[in-house]
């Protein structure tokens, strides 16, 4: 088991490691390089002083040497400086972390908390009217564009009801939680409602198939009742495969928020990413795919691990 | 009743049509794709007899709201919102169905070679898949997007050619949507290998290609069908969020996604714009996960992983 983790852990450096060469060489296929971004802010620039400057920052170099320089710099600290915020880039990334943490953590455990019970009555009565229209709602949230419905949340609430900010995370000058849960009810909103519609499903399809088992039929026989039978007996079984989904998805939703948080200006990651990646923000944007590739990397990792924890039965070699 | 054969005596496709037929939701939903279909395809004929022409600007006549001439009413620019919904319709449906095949095939020979070689090729195979399916999707998409592909050395004829967005975003999401199938490929192989009718085959001297082509091959094709069918709401939503952030679909060609793109500028003066467009997505959308969910219960009716609606 230790040793299965450990190979896992390996691989996921490994994949780190191949990633980091990627999106290095991939930023560099980006339109426009920093000695174009100089050459823009002065006009005065000759081509001979472009052809010094790439020498100079070592840009004529072949990329292979160029990634080895970032990489020892990375190790010894230095990420480097953010060209739009004119900070250094860890310090634009914490805050950035730390919305899309808030926005997406919520969103994730009111999530959890509609779709299990939903999911369970689904498949309590499986093809009566009841789970037809758990169904059918869990669809239409899966089918949803999560930029679509930010627009119509936006137009419904923050322009015709005039009751909530359309974007953004505090009012100027107001502080405190009340202020702050304003900005975060409408993106909350949009990310449960794009991801609940999964779960449920999986909680309905798991249900079913544990309520099919025989240690169920014994359950019934000794007289329990059909409460403890679905709460106590098979719930716990259940979740198994469900948990695993869900901890996988916490790397893909990280993702997936990327449209909510650029159409409500909400500065988490992906509006952090987008930015940057517009904005030839170089040093950024590579710092913070990185980021992005660590943190999923990491849910698949808390996947494997959860399951195997809930799940004695499950042994890795 | 009397003039079917008996059960026993139906192939399994017919078997397999009889179940999909009783799935209401997906009978309506394979029907509304089909309708949408035709209607995108014969945009052209709408421009012709109604003497629309979507890509005219008119900033004498923007934002109407639906009339009679307009039906969905005009946009920012005054073209006609209902026969450039058809022209995006087309796009959105193509690079949907296009690239869901075309990452159906990559992910077919993957798993095909993984579960048939095995050992080390499947192992390498598969820890590629891995590494592919551990990726953040929607920023690394957004990265190839915005990549310059005169940095490639690409042909700049093709670079420049209106319909290269189209190319590249298919092209994209191709190249980091075929693990599903990679994985589902595999596995159900790995078991068909082990089969008594391969090895009859494999005894009386078959070629490795012959066994995977002919014996495993057409025992995968219904997972695969209900996998692309899937996929393709998938990745017509993911081309939406692209075309909308400004990196999928460039204008002129239209795509639902980027008749979104200025819908927020615009939630005050012209809210109506933010609605069609995003309706036509859903629906989409929706059918394809509708009509995939009844394919799966008709092929594969002894899965309950995922029954479903509407039977």
């Amino acid at each position: 088991m230790t040793r299965y983790f450990l190979d896992r852990l390996v691989q996921s450096l490994v994949v780190l490691g191949v990633m980091s060469f990627v999106i290095y060489w991939l930023m560099g296929l980006m339109p426009g390089d920093p000695i174009d971004l100089m050459i823009s802010a002065d006009p005065k620039l000759s081509s001979a002083d472009a052809e010094r400057l790439r020498a100079i920052y070592g840009l004529d170099r072949p990329i292979t040497e160029r990634y080895f320089n970032w990489l020892s710099a990375v190790f010894s600290g230095d990420l480097g400086f953010s060209r739009q915020h004119a900070k250094p880039v860890l310090t634009v990334l914490w805050p950035a972390l730390g919305n899309t943490a808030l926005l997406l953590g919520l969103s994730f455990l009111l999530a959890i908390v509609i779709a299990l019970p939903t999911g369970i009555a689904a498949a309590i009565r499986p093809y009566s009217k009841m789970d037809y229209l758990i169904n059918f709602l869990a669809f239409a949230g899966i089918s949803l564009p999560s930029f679509w419905l930010a627009l119509l949340l936006i137009t419904l609430f923050s322009v015709i009801l005039a009751v909530l900010p359309a974007g953004g995370i505090g009012t100027i000058g107001a502080e405190g939680i009340w202020d702050r849960s304003r900005f975060l009810v409408l993106p909350v909103a949009t990310v449960t409602v794009v991801s609940i519609g999964d779960y449920i499903r999986y909680m309905r399809s798991e249900m079913i198939q544990t309520l099919r088992h025989d240690f169920i039929r014994t359950a019934r026989a000794k007289g329990a009742g059909n409460g403890r039978v679905v709460y106590v007996h098979a719930l716990r079984n259940a979740l198994i495969p469900v948990v695993t989904v869900v901890a996988l998805d916490i790397g893909f939703l990280f993702s997936g928020a990327l449209a909510v948080e650029i159409i409500f200006a909400y500065p988490g990651m992906g509006k952090l990413i987008f930015d940057a990646i517009m904005g030839n923000d170089f040093n950024l944007a590579m710092v913070a795919l990185l980021f992005a590739t660590i943190l999923t990397l990491l849910g698949n990792l808390a996947a494997d691990l959860v399951y195997s924890w809930l799940d004695p039965r499950i042994s890795y070699k | 009743m009397s003039d079917k054969p008996p059960i026993s005596e139906r192939g399994a496709w017919s078997l397999a049509w009889q179940r999909f037929r009783h799935h209401k939701l997906a009978m309506a939903s394979a029907a509304l794709l089909i309708v949408l279909a035709v209607l995108s395809a014969v945009a052209p004929l709408f421009e012709i007899m109604f003497g629309i022409d979507a890509s005219r600007v008119d900033l004498l006549h923007r934002f109407t709201l639906p009339t009679a001439d307009a039906w969905l009413g005009r946009d920012e620019l005054g073209r006609d919102v209902f026969v450039r919904m058809l022209y995006g319709g087309q796009v959105s449906l193509l690079v949907g169905a296009v690239t869901a095949i075309a990452a159906a095939v990559i992910g077919t020979m993957v798993g095909l070679a993984a579960a048939y070689r095995g050992g080390w090729l499947d192992a390498l195979l598969m820890r590629f898949t891995d590494a592919v399916i551990a990726l953040p999707f929607l920023p690394l998409l957004i990265v190839l997007a915005a990549i310059d592909l005169n940095k490639l050395g690409i042909p700049p004829a093709l670079i420049n050619s209106e319909l290269i967005s189209l190319y590249r975003i298919i092209f994209i999401v191709a190249l980091v949507g075929w693990t599903t199938s990679a994985r589902l490929v595999r596995g159900a192989a790995l078991s068909i290998r082990e089969r008594d009718f391969v090895l009859a085959a494999r005894a009386q001297g078959a070629s490795a290609w012959r066994i995977m082509g002919v014996h495993i091959l057409p025992n995968l094709v219904s997972p695969i069908i209900v996998a692309t069918t899937l996929s393709a709401g998938k990745i017509i939503l993911l081309e939406s969020v692209l075309s909308f952030l400004g990196l999928g679909i460039q204008p002129p060609v239209a795509s639902w996604g980027n008749q979104l793109t200025n819908a927020q500028e615009l939630i005050y003066s012209a809210p109506q714009l933010a609605f069609f467009p995003g309706i036509a997505i859903f629906v989409t959308v929706i059918a394809f996960n509708f009509l995939g969910d009844g394919l799966q219960d008709a092929l594969d009716p002894k899965s309950v992983s995922h029954a479903s609606t509407g039977r």
